[in-house]
């Protein structure tokens, strides 16, 4: 190690200088990491989405559409006093949060099956087999749900019944495009659990349900936390699915997208409900330490 | 743990049925693109590989593959970098707001695409003069970068900070450590969070649709203009179907080179 | 010190965010101005290289999504101009892209172009500087969504009618009216599929011309509160029969073809195409009370760099040739009268009613509703567009 230390690298002297006051100050060595992507992330982002929301307080002309930048609590007041908007957020919400409830269901057992009861063979391909789909175009992904919920389509043939077009086939839809990004987490979260506190949990005379509930459960719920945030976000702002499979009732994201192009404005203030409800859950939900099993 | 018989069957049969519905829609996909029907009638009257030449031998297909791997290159290598130095940060020191760093970083993708397309959308027409095929790639980089300071900050977290400390006691200096403990741990995080950036990336359609400057054509928009025109929505099921069957390459490899059991778990 | 590091760089966006609030003023905002600028003096002379084209689907092809459908490599090999073409979903997306200057001419509809002139977005064009001008039908120079005040801004593109589609199968005479579209005792509950954006609620608007003349609508887009309440109050009679809003024509054909739903309006188009597929599926019908329809315009962006370019396209875009090609692929009648005998079915122009100067007498074609109402009334204010694209959402909505 010394020998390399000689030969490797040959700081000059003001470089040396440079590198022991960075490690007698790890403040100095954080700012310098951060430097860059936070100054990317504030002009990049942070500063386009403060615009958008002071963009919510001014107002469109009337004709031309162009924006006028004069404040205005117009759109908000619109907003809050017509009732379809209060529909149309719950709405949302519901489709949100029953697509997060029904990819937990379907995702816990798969992923508790590939890191617990799966050889160490076959994990990877499991693993990978529940990747593969992300690949797959969205559109495509469901526009084949389209075909299988057509009339006379494969759910009808096959099953006998399909939900048709509206709210279920949304919800549907919804869960098989965001299932990948429920289950990947909660099973980064089981692989990395010490195999042996389940087996004292065991040995200490649990039955499996009770493991589970006392000791498994508590222990991947930062997973599936992480987990939600992608569905429900994922569903919260879509709006093109519902075109695709649901019926003559929309969700947010259609009111946001087709306001977009005439009042830029109050587009922005329907987008500022979506940003309330994600900041709020994460807030939530950063006690967890979801974050950190993202 | 102990699972009796009876558990790990009810968990076989949820996995079987997990993986029933992942890939039962994908099976129509590639069935489909081989229906002569234009409007995919099922059961498909009967079979052709039409689309199939069609999709390969399409000038707009080709170009938009293209551009959707040239984008995503670009914004995995912006994720890349900024995500690497995020992850340094908040795994390896304590200080005044680093959670509100890592939650920062989450915002991209955690807010809804349509937000986060219509608010760089806004700032890139009305102050910098339009869209480009930069402002796409700016896009998204930024909704790219926490998945690989996800997947690396993990990994930093669990295997690095011992060992670093104990080759700087035995007199390491930093950019040797970095470049022979540090680095080598990281790789293959980076490896899986680069893969799962660029296939973010590659199927990105919101932001895209919001982003995306004049004659910059990626996969996903080409896929949308054209699945609602009777001429060309078989062609889109081929290439649909290609995408899938091709989508097998970057999960292999994510498998063999990140030698992690998650293969890229962490999204 | 990362502490302060990190307030600058929050006290960085918040200044930016003030700068932006305050700044406003000096910057564009203002609207309404009456249209000036005068056209191209001419001659047009050698192409400036490129040319960006935003356009429908289907206006612009360059074989990328057919390679045997292609008019704009001939136009690029013949000028020299090289042709960026991006194509737009509906109006509002058009006029939000041109918005950005980055397109030199657009394919605009009736329903973006006054905004796009108002707005000061596009230039005077000199008719006589494109030759095929002279050729274009009577019947769609100088009207209210391509010239004002006098002055041309575009030349005519082609026009269709949005028409009563039906399963044959359930209806062996064509339905007359679009009364069970509309009314509440309406036999095909569940199975009404309108078109899913704002300027539907013109339809209802002519629906409403029919069958509630008290009301006074004398112009589908000149609606005042009255008779906009109206609209919007028959759209909510409608919505417990629709079974979606249709945005994509292919899912709008198939449903129609197997019979899902009943009774849709929509474009000859969607109906060749799902007979193509399946014989006589479907059917059309021009319904008495009248309908919309569209008539698009070429117009060219105000202070463009290609101009000789986008005067060279508007007259490629009105040959016979281009109108015949293009009028065929989109499925919609031509503006030049000589592209009837070229098309490659002989019946085309007149399965479109290309020269049926009558049939388009109750055929309102988009437009964007003004302040100022379209129809010469002084004394009232009407809806703007941007109110019907926020009672649309609110009726998608809820």
């Amino acid at each position: 190690m010394a020998t390399t230390a000689v030969t490797g690298g040959k700081p000059a002297g003001s470089m040396r200088r440079l590198r022991a006051t960075m490690h007698r100050r790890p403040g100095l060595r954080v700012a310098s990491l951060l430097a860059l992507p936070m100054t990317w992330m504030v002009l990049v982002y942070l500063t386009p989405l403060a615009l958008l929301f002071v963009t919510a307080f001014w107002t469109t002309d009337s004709f031309t559409g162009l924006t006028k930048r004069t404040f205005s609590l117009e759109n908000f007041t619109d907003i809050l006093t017509e009732p379809a908007y209060y529909t149309v957020v719950m709405r949302t919400v519901g489709i949100a949060a029953s697509v997060t409830v029904l990819c937990t269901l379907i995702g816990v057992p798969m992923a508790f099956f590939m890191a617990r009861v799966a050889s160490a063979r076959w994990q990877p391909v499991l693993v990978a087999l529940v990747l593969t789909p992300l690949w797959a175009s969205y559109l495509v992904k469901v526009y084949a749900w389209r075909t299988i919920l057509a009339p006379e389509g494969p759910a009808e043939s096959w099953l006998g019944a399909s939900p048709g077009y509206g709210l279920p086939a949304v919800v549907l839809t919804l869960t098989y495009l965001w299932l990948p990004y429920m289950i990947l987490p909660i099973y980064a979260g089981l692989a990395n659990m010490r195999g042996s506190f389940l087996e004292a949990a065991a040995d200490l005379g649990s039955r499996p349900w009770r493991t589970f509930r006392t000791v498994v459960l508590p222990m991947v719920w930062p997973s599936i936390v992480a987990g939600s945030i992608f569905t429900f976000s994922l569903s919260l702002g879509d709006y093109i699915t519902v075109q695709l499979v649901g019926g003559s009732s929309l969700m947010l994201g259609n009111a946001i997208y087709q306001n977009f192009s005439v009042s830029l404005p109050f587009a922005a203030a329907l987008a500022t409900i979506p940003v309330i409800v994600m900041v709020g859950y994460l807030l939530a939900v950063r006690r967890s330490g979801a974050l950190d099993n993202l | 743990m102990t699972l009796s018989r009876t558990s790990r069957w009810i968990l076989g049969v949820a996995m079987a049925l997990g993986l029933a519905f992942v890939y039962v829609p994908l099976a129509i996909v590639v069935v489909n693109s081989f229906n002569t029907s234009r409007l995919f009638q099922w059961p498909p009257p009967g079979f052709t590989t039409e689309w199939w030449q069609a999709a390969f031998q399409n000038q707009g297909v080709r170009d938009a593959l293209v551009t959707s791997i040239f984008v995503a290159v670009l914004a995995t290598a912006i994720a890349l970098v900024l995500g690497t130095l995020t992850a340094m940060a908040v795994s390896r020191y304590q200080f005044w707001g680093r959670n509100t760093v890592s939650l920062l970083f989450v915002f991209p993708i955690a807010l809804p695409g349509i937000i986060t397309g219509i608010a760089l959308n806004n700032v890139f027409t009305s102050f910098l003069g339009g869209l480009t095929f930069l402002t796409l790639v700016i896009g998204h980089g930024t909704f790219c970068v926490v998945v690989v300071l996800n997947n690396t900050a993990a990994r930093l977290r669990r295997v690095v900070g011992n060992v670093e400390e104990a080759a700087m006691d035995l007199g390491a200096n930093r950019t040797q450590t970095f470049r022979d403990i540090t680095f080598p741990a990281m790789r293959s995080a980076l490896f899986a969070g680069g893969l799962l950036a660029f296939g973010l990336s590659f199927d990105e359609i919101i932001v895209t649709t919001f982003t995306a400057g004049p004659g910059t054509q990626t996969l996903p928009l080409w896929i949308f203009q054209n699945l609602f025109r009777p001429n060309s929505a078989p062609i889109v099921n081929a290439v649909a179907a290609f995408l899938v069957l091709v989508s097998i390459v970057p999960v292999y490899l994510a498998q063999r080179l990140s030698g992690d059991a998650t293969g890229g778990g962490r999204i | 010190m990362h502490k302060s590091r990190l307030l600058k760089a929050a006290a960085l966006g918040s200044a930016v965010v003030l700068l932006a609030a305050c700044g406003g003023s000096t910057d564009s905002g203002d609207s309404g101005t009456t249209p000036g600028g005068s056209a191209y003096a001419g001659p047009v002379g050698e192409g400036e290289g490129t040319l960006n084209v935003l356009a429908w689907p289907g206006y612009a092809e360059d074989g990328s999504t057919d390679p045997a459908i292609d008019w704009v490599t001939p136009f690029e090999e013949e000028t020299g101009c090289q042709v960026n073409v991006k194509v737009f979903a509906t109006s509002n997306e058009a006029f939000t892209l041109f918005q950005s200057g980055q397109y030199d001419v657009v394919s605009a509809s009736g329903d973006a172009s006054l905004r796009l002139v108002y707005g000061d977005l596009v230039q005077p064009v000199d008719t006589s500087l494109v030759p095929n001008y002279a050729d274009i039908l009577p019947d769609l120079k100088d009207k209210a969504w391509n010239t004002v005040d006098g002055v041309n801004y575009g030349i005519p593109h082609g026009r269709g009618a949005n028409l009563l589609l039906y399963p044959t199968k359930q209806y062996p005479t064509a339905p007359d009216s679009w009364a069970d579209m509309w009314e509440a005792d309406s036999p095909i509950k569940g199975k009404v599929v309108p078109y899913n954006d704002a300027i539907y609620i013109a339809d209802a608007a002519v629906y409403l011309m029919a069958t509630q003349p008290d009301l006074g609508i004398t112009n589908p887009y000149a609606l005042d509160q009255t008779q906009f309440d109206a609209a919007i109050a028959l759209l909510e009679q409608q919505k417990p029969l629709v079974a979606y809003y249709w945005g994509d024509l292919v899912k709008q054909g198939q449903d129609l073809a197997t019979g899902t739903t009943a009774q849709s309006q929509g474009w000859q188009l969607t109906a060749n195409l799902t007979n193509a597929e399946t014989a006589d599926a479907v059917g059309t019908v021009k319904p008495k009370e009248g309908t919309t329809g569209w008539s698009d315009t070429w117009m060219v962006k105000k202070d463009t760099a290609s101009i000789n370019c986008a005067y060279k396209w508007l007259d490629h875009l009105a040959s016979p040739e281009v109108q015949a090609e293009i009028a065929e692929y989109f499925g919609e009648a031509p503006a030049n009268a000589k592209a009837c005998a070229l098309t490659v079915n002989t019946n085309h122009c007149t399965e479109f009613h290309a020269e049926e100067t009558g049939y388009w007498d109750d055929v309102w074609y988009w437009t964007t509703p003004t302040e100022k109402c379209l129809d010469g009334r002084t004394d009232v204010t009407c809806v703007t567009y941007d109110e019907w694209v926020k009672a649309w959402s609110t009726l998608t909505s809820a």
